[in-house]
């Protein structure tokens, strides 16, 4: 069993409305010098057998075009608990 | 010749019903699409409409993108087809890259639903030209997730080529850059809209008719080319 994580945030140019919502509650509730929140999404995927090859490559691909939009966000993708 | 103008169907869309209705006003035979189907009917023309396909999962029009019938309609859009997307239909053409940019949550993060004041700013489109340049015309508006944004190079290029075919008047609704509203592709046959013209073809439940030019420019477009 492979496990990939794909962490996906909005590029640093992009505004990021939610993130700023956050940073105005955390103020509120007390947490005080707080510089920026981004907020972003994480992909946990299990995935059977071991990510190589043409398999890796196709989740890279998918990363980048279906779990992100290259226009505005960013990817990163690692995998964990990968028995090889 | 009545144009065939097929209307998009995927789990989720709201306002296929209210575009179908568009385009029989407007003078042309409306045909339903489903989502599920690659066929694409022999149709003229498409509208990709508003609503939340998919349940707006992942990002809106992500999902919609990889339907069956959306790549039929990349495909036949790259070939010249006519193809509106509105709201929903706008974010799944960035989404198929038949468009640049994206459309992101309103900086304001509430849902705005309100008629809205454009500028007609480009009639050369096949969905545009019946309007007179610069016309201010009023529809109705409603998203969560309609801010344009791409980077300043797309933004300039759309700009220079005259590729923005419709910017918001007064108070921007959701942060879009540049005020922009609605753009087209290089060849004109692709548009993408975030106000909902499909909402304003009868005075009945319309706050203008404003909205009708747009089906009227793309019958007329295949009428007098056929």
């Amino acid at each position: 069993m492979a496990r990939v994580v794909v962490d996906v945030m909005l590029k640093p140019e992009i505004l990021d409305p939610q993130g700023r919502a956050v940073q105005g509650a955390l103020g509120r509730l007390g947490l005080t010098g707080v510089q920026d929140v981004r907020q972003g999404k994480q992909f946990i995927i299990d995935i059977e057998g071991t990510l190589e090859g043409d398999r890796y490559e196709l989740m890279h691909t998918l990363a980048e075009e279906l779990l992100s939009n290259p226009v505005i966000e960013n990817y990163s993708m690692r995998v964990v608990d990968d028995e090889q | 010749m009545i144009p065939r103008v097929g209307v998009v169907t995927f789990p989720g869309s709201l306002d296929d019903r209210d575009a179908a209705r568009a385009v029989r006003i407007a003078g042309g035979e409306a045909v339903a699409l489903w989502h599920g189907d690659d066929d694409l009917m022999k149709v003229d023309a498409v509208v990709l409409p508003g609503g939340f396909s998919y349940g707006d999962y992942l990002r809106c029009g992500a999902i919609a993108r990889f339907a069956p019938v959306m790549h039929a309609i990349v495909d036949a859009a790259k070939g010249g087809l006519p193809v509106l997307g509105i709201c929903n239909g706008f974010q799944i053409l960035c989404e198929s890259h038949l468009l640049p940019g994206a459309l992101t949550r309103n900086d304001s993060l509430h849902f705005i639903c309100r008629d809205q004041e454009l500028r007609i700013e480009d009639t050369s489109s096949m969905w545009t030209a019946d309007f007179e340049a610069g016309q201010e015309i009023l529809i109705p508006l409603k998203n969560g997730e309609g801010g344009y944004v791409a980077d300043e190079a797309t933004l300039d290029m759309l700009e220079g080529e005259g590729r923005v075919i419709a910017r918001y008047l007064g108070l921007n609704p959701n942060g879009s850059r540049r005020d922009i509203a609605g753009i087209r592709n290089e060849r004109g046959n692709v548009v993408g809209l975030m106000p909902h013209p499909e909402h304003a073809v009868e005075d009945l439940t319309g706050p203008t008719t404003d909205g009708l030019p747009f089906f009227t420019s793309v019958l007329n477009s295949l009428v007098g080319a056929s």
